[in-house]
């Protein structure tokens, strides 16, 4: 197909539907076929979502997910935003912080689940904790670079209408910068939401990751542990979907280039 | 630093704004950029000043300075109209009327190429960015009016990004007179803007200037935008930037560019800068 062939009107939706049924189509097949007993039909998985349902577990475990992913998430908000305006706006904080942040950057929030249990023992905490290593460092880089790209021409005009150090940060700095901050929340979601599923298998006792570790340690249930590998990441999507859509905010949409 | 004009005697025409020896070396590496070369002017109150210079001469770095957004290496500019301070009668000097600017000022507002409105604001909220001392309906009826003055009626809750070229720079200029300065002071305002636009910018900034009466600084390259506009035109030399001539227009407006007199003017400023006008 050439980029610009027209469009048609149902082809949005026909499309991935398509792709969604054979997907479903290879994999019932591919079950059949090898005469697998271990990996389940999507059927099976299907009423390994009605048993969860009936259960009453589903709703239960994302409700207890999502939380857990909130809690972390919106304290790597508030940690990271006023952090990182701090040391875009002043350079000595930054070259005073910024070796540290580097530094701790890349090691895998995974790789903290020790020093998790042994602060916060096993149970939200420690979940809770490993969310919010996973999703402020983002926050905190894209902020500081979103401060220091901000053009110089808006700091002085903000000046020149005389605004202090404060209201220039809130009302010049913090708005000019917050497109590329919207970036870093994405990504700061999407690897919490990943982080999540590892932090519940290991710290706490419901949840979509405890979900599907419990599911193969009692009884090897693939059904329910595919199940759960859907169900996360349709959540996923959906969270990603929802950050994507305040990037067409009007205060921000300058920001990003839209296609069409 | 003695003050620059002391005068005993009333002038006719309040100084507003004057430059003493403004001098502006770049530093950086070892190198050394002489910019600016002792800058010395007199701006009126409510006069139309035009600096014209070639492009990198240093006009856009001397009304930074004039701004207080950089400090110069020597000299100083001084606000008339207050009296702060007394200078020891040390050399039979006087009252010192002014004050020196030390920095940016809501007396006197920048005016930037029209990206300089903030994206993130509507009209409305960029011409209410400075008036955050007003009380809510002061501002209303002063944004309201702002968007009259500059013909954005209709677009008070658009976004810059939805506005031309054009629309933006005057929201920028809306925004600057909103807080009701002594003075403006545009950076080649107009240059990113097509030349018909610039045309029409043009006497829509005369009309404002005409009804405001602010007194403006206004950096330009183009010689015809320079005449067409303004009071006095002070012609800048390319870097280290001199004053090489200070030329008066003394044609009123709404000028003839087809006239004699304009002609000459503008002629003798192309020659003054060593151009030819036959293309």
């Amino acid at each position: 197909m050439t980029s610009n062939a027209v469009i048609r009107r149902w082809e949005p939706y026909f499309w991935p539907l398509f792709a969604m049924a054979v997907f479903l189509g290879v994999w019932h097949a591919g079950v059949k076929w090898s005469g697998t007993r271990v990996f389940p039909s999507p059927l099976d998985v299907e009423r390994g979502f009605a048993e969860l349902l009936r259960k009453g577990l589903l709703w239960r475990y994302i409700g207890d997910s999502l939380l857990r992913v909130g809690a972390g998430y919106a304290l790597a908000i508030t940690c990271g935003i006023p952090l990182g305006l701090l040391l875009g706006w002043y350079p000595a904080a930054a070259a005073l912080v910024n070796p540290v942040i580097q530094m701790l950057r890349p090691i895998s929030p995974l790789a903290w689940i020790p020093l998790a249990i042994v602060w916060f023992g096993t149970g939200d905490l420690s979940a809770i904790f490993l969310i919010f290593l996973a999703s402020f460092f983002p926050v905190v880089v894209s902020t500081m670079n979103g401060v220091r790209d901000v053009p110089a021409m808006f700091r002085q005009a903000g000046q020149n209408f005389g605004l202090s150090t404060a209201a220039l940060l809130r009302r010049v700095v913090f708005p000019a910068a917050l497109p590329q901050v919207l970036v870093g929340l994405r990504i700061a979601l999407g690897v919490a939401w990943l982080v999540l599923v590892a932090a519940e298998m290991i710290a706490v006792t419901s949840g979509l990751g405890y979900l599907i570790i419990d599911s193969r340690n009692a009884g090897q249930r693939y059904d329910l542990v595919i199940a759960g590998m859907l169900i996360i990441g349709l959540i996923g999507l959906g969270l990603d979907i929802g950050v994507r859509r305040l990037e067409m905010w009007k205060s921000v949409r300058w920001g990003f280039r839209h296609e069409a | 630093m003695a003050h620059p004009v002391i005068s005993t005697t009333a002038p006719a025409v309040k100084t507003k704004l004057s430059l003493d020896e403004v001098t502006m070396v770049f530093r950086s590496d070892g190198n050394s950029v002489e910019v600016l070369d002792r800058i010395s002017l007199e701006v009126r109150e409510g006069e139309f000043v035009c600096v014209l210079g070639p492009s990198g001469c240093g006009k856009s770095t001397l009304l930074n300075i004039v701004a207080g957004f950089i400090p110069p290496t020597s000299g100083a500019v001084w606000i008339e109209g207050e009296q702060v301070g007394f200078i020891p009668p040390t050399s039979g000097a006087v009252w010192i009327e002014g004050e020196q600017v030390r920095g940016p000022d809501p007396r006197r507002i920048f005016v930037f190429q029209e990206r300089g409105v903030f994206p993130w604001l509507t009209v409305e909220g960029n011409i209410g960015f400075g008036l955050y001392r007003l009380s809510r309906q002061e501002k209303a009826q002063r944004i309201a009016h702002y968007v009259k003055l500059v013909g954005l009626e209709g677009f008070e809750r658009a976004y810059p990004q939805e506005l031309s070229g054009g629309m933006k720079q005057r929201l920028e200029v809306a925004r600057a007179l909103a807080v009701n300065p002594d003075m403006l002071f545009l950076d080649e305002p107009f240059g990113a803007l097509d030349s018909i636009t610039r045309l029409g910018m043009r006497t829509e900034l005369l009309r404002i200037w005409e009804l405001e009466r602010k007194t403006i600084i206004f950096v330009t390259h183009d010689i015809e935008e320079a005449v067409q506009l303004s009071d006095r035109v002070v012609v800048l030399s390319a870097r280290p930037a001199r004053i090489r001539r200070i030329v008066e227009i003394d044609i009123p407006h709404p000028r003839d560019i087809s006239d004699p007199r304009y002609l000459e003017l503008r002629d003798g400023i192309f020659e003054e800068i060593g151009l030819a006008h036959k293309i």
